[in-house]
């Protein structure tokens, strides 16, 4: 299978050559004296002047390229066969099957000093457990949005998202991954169970949900409800983080049976060119003027121990920022479902296709 | 002369190869394999119509129904436009056709958002209707508002078509008719239809193909809860990884547009005589 695999992204890829040599013709070929490094980032999560100031530094060229999802990402790296990028900044579960995939190459810590600021909180987690392929960049939590102004009494289970007083008033994630790990959540299971009769139940769950559902969405959940468009929103805490600076109405909980907790770490494909310049670049990212630069700009939470110690108080007691200890012991990262993902994907379509 | 011409259909010729059959060619194979193993097998195209589970034919309908009415409406409202246009003065037409085009300058992603922003319970129609005292509309993330997204991107490619095909029309004939003895109802049914119908045909197929292979409208303007083919087969490249599944789909769409296209022109040949098309 994997070697079919391989047959398949081949093709592609020779497609995608074929292509490109048609175009690479006029192109200039690259100065050999100077060093650039492809980095691969999600779109909007990183300061504009980070890259400029690293080649400031470094002399290091940057070639800077974004994906919008994680799939997104894995599928563009296969079918380049890894050799449009060096560092790469995928979640938790992806890394893992990065790591299963053997695309990933081991880190080497001692070139990268500043790692001793990230918080060990982020650090021997599951996805990862030696931590010798992942340095963390951004992490935070899954939770309810709620405008309280639309809301009667505190929400604080994800059971308010089956109420029926806030019937067409939900916004769900258009993310099978997202919405059926609250529903198992809710009913006390894994996040990353694999069992079919569990899934089966939480499937059920949104089934009967789906009436309440005002719209399953995806990033324009930040526009409506900063609009007031509905009392309920399950987000990522970072984009609640930007809807509440928007609109003071909007609070945010971790609910009580516990949730999400994602971490997006820099990490070096395996094919990379040039292994220690994608060293120097992860060491540069979390310095902590970088660090502060980046979480300033990003508005989602830093792993950067100084980063953290130097926010405001207010910023330090708020679940989106910071959660407590406790909060986030509730809660699960997420694990490569490896085989389970298309039973996955295949509730979901049932559910939005019925 | 013919030599010459061969030769400048060499670039297109070449582009087609390459940005058009070859991708055919790899949608067609993908859709034959299942990820397991080399062999080529019908699987995903069983698993598309298994009868124990139609959950994949239902989404087809739907998108099959929801781009059916999108088209009607645009016809509707696009051939007495297209009619009007064409009866225009020179450059009063000119000035009209104009400002159809002028939206499709500006991104089709931008227009949809606009959209949102209309019909949201926050939106300028419900803002407006309840200073006015009325009660407010449910209009966003519904079948209604699917169908409007669509009428309005593709309803350009509706009126244009009939347009171009109603002004080629020899004014003689239509002299004719009148001299003849024909009224206006029935030189308009008699005449000017059936003269106009290659670029009702070309109209109807221009907004019934995106219409009914629309993703991001569905996505924005119906909330994602009644996914269209188009979001199914997304979700297959995108999030699910499934290329071979994907490729069924857009497989069986393409065949299923290619048949109604060859119906549509073969009804057109026995009706007009030689179209557009």
């Amino acid at each position: 299978m994997k070697l079919f695999r391989c047959f398949r992204y081949g093709l592609l890829a020779l497609c995608l050559l074929l292509l490109a040599s048609c175009g690479s013709a006029s192109a200039p070929g690259g100065d050999p004296a100077s060093v650039t490094l492809k980095v691969f980032n999600w779109g909007d999560y990183i300061d504009p002047d980070v890259t400029d100031l690293f080649t400031q530094e470094t002399g290091i060229e940057v070639i800077y390229t974004m994906f919008e999802a994680n799939e997104d990402m894995y599928t563009s790296i296969k079918a380049s066969g890894g050799v449009s990028h060096d560092v790469v900044i995928p979640s938790d579960y992806m890394i893992r099957k990065m790591i299963n995939e053997d695309m990933l190459r081991k880190i080497n810590l001692e070139n990268i000093p500043n790692y001793d600021l990230i918080d060990d909180r982020f650090k021997d987690l599951d996805f990862d457990p030696q931590n010798e392929y992942s340095v963390p960049y951004m992490w935070g939590t899954v939770g309810i949005a709620y405008n309280t102004t639309m809301v009667d009494g505190p929400i604080d289970s994800w059971t308010a998202l089956w109420d029926e007083r806030y019937r067409k008033n939900i916004f769900m994630m258009d993310s099978v991954r997202d919405s059926l790990g609250v529903t198992l959540k809710m009913l006390g299971y894994s996040m990353n169970t694999k069992n079919e009769a569990e899934l089966q139940e939480a499937y059920e769950k949104l089934v009967a949900q789906k009436p309440l559902v005002l719209a399953y969405t995806g990033d324009e959940v930040k526009d409506k409800m900063i609009a007031g468009e509905a009392a309920l929103a399950v987000v990522y805490a970072g984009d609640a983080i930007t809807i509440s600076d928007e609109n003071p109405d909007i609070a945010y909980v971790i609910p009580r049976e516990g949730s999400n907790m994602w971490v997006d770490s820099m990490c070096i494909l395996k094919t990379a060119q040039n292994p220690e310049a994608a060293e120097a670049f992860i060491n540069f990212m979390c310095s902590t003027p970088i660090a502060q630069r980046n979480w300033e700009y990003i508005n989602y939470s830093s792993p950067q121990t100084e980063v953290i110690a130097q926010m405001p108080e207010e910023f330090q007691n708020n679940p989106a920022r910071n959660p407590s200890a406790e909060e986030l012991a509730r809660c699960e990262v997420f694990e490569d479902l490896s085989q389970t993902t298309q039973y996955y994907e295949d509730l979901w379509t049932r559910l939005i296709g019925a | 002369m013919s030599r010459r011409l061969r030769l400048t259909a060499v670039p297109y010729a070449l582009y087609a190869l390459i940005f058009i059959v070859a991708p055919l060619l790899l949608i067609l194979y993908y859709s034959l394999t299942t990820g397991q193993g080399t062999a080529l097998s019908l699987d995903n195209f069983r698993r598309f119509f298994d009868p124990s589970d139609t959950v994949y034919l239902r989404v087809l309908w739907r998108s099959l129904w929801i781009a059916g009415v999108s088209t009607v409406v645009c016809f509707v409202l696009g051939y007495p436009m297209a009619y009007i246009l064409s009866r225009m003065k020179e450059r009063t037409r000119h000035v009209v056709s104009f400002l159809f085009i002028l939206p499709m300058w500006m991104n089709f992603l931008l227009r949809t958002y606009a959209w949102m922003t209309l019909l949201e319970r926050t939106g300028v129609i419900n803002t407006v209707l309840k200073s006015l005292g009325l009660p407010p509309l449910e209009l966003m993330y519904t079948a209604g508002a699917v169908v409007l997204g669509n009428v309005y991107n593709f309803l350009p490619f509706m009126i244009l078509p009939i347009y171009t095909s109603l002004t080629k029309i020899d004014q003689n004939l239509i002299e004719a008719s009148e001299d003849l003895g024909a009224g206006r109802a029935i030189t308009f049914f008699r005449v000017v239809f059936p003269l106009s119908f290659p670029g009702i045909m070309s109209g109807f197929t221009m907004t019934f193909m995106p219409a009914v292979t629309t993703f991001i409208i569905s996505k924005l303007l119906g909330g994602g809860q009644n996914a269209l083919i188009g979001d199914l087969i997304e979700k297959q490249f995108k999030v699910a990884g499934d290329w071979g599944f994907g490729s069924a789909m857009s497989v069986i769409l393409m065949v299923l547009i290619l048949l109604s296209m060859n119906a549509l022109s073969r009804y057109e040949k026995e009706n007009a005589g030689g179209g557009l098309m």
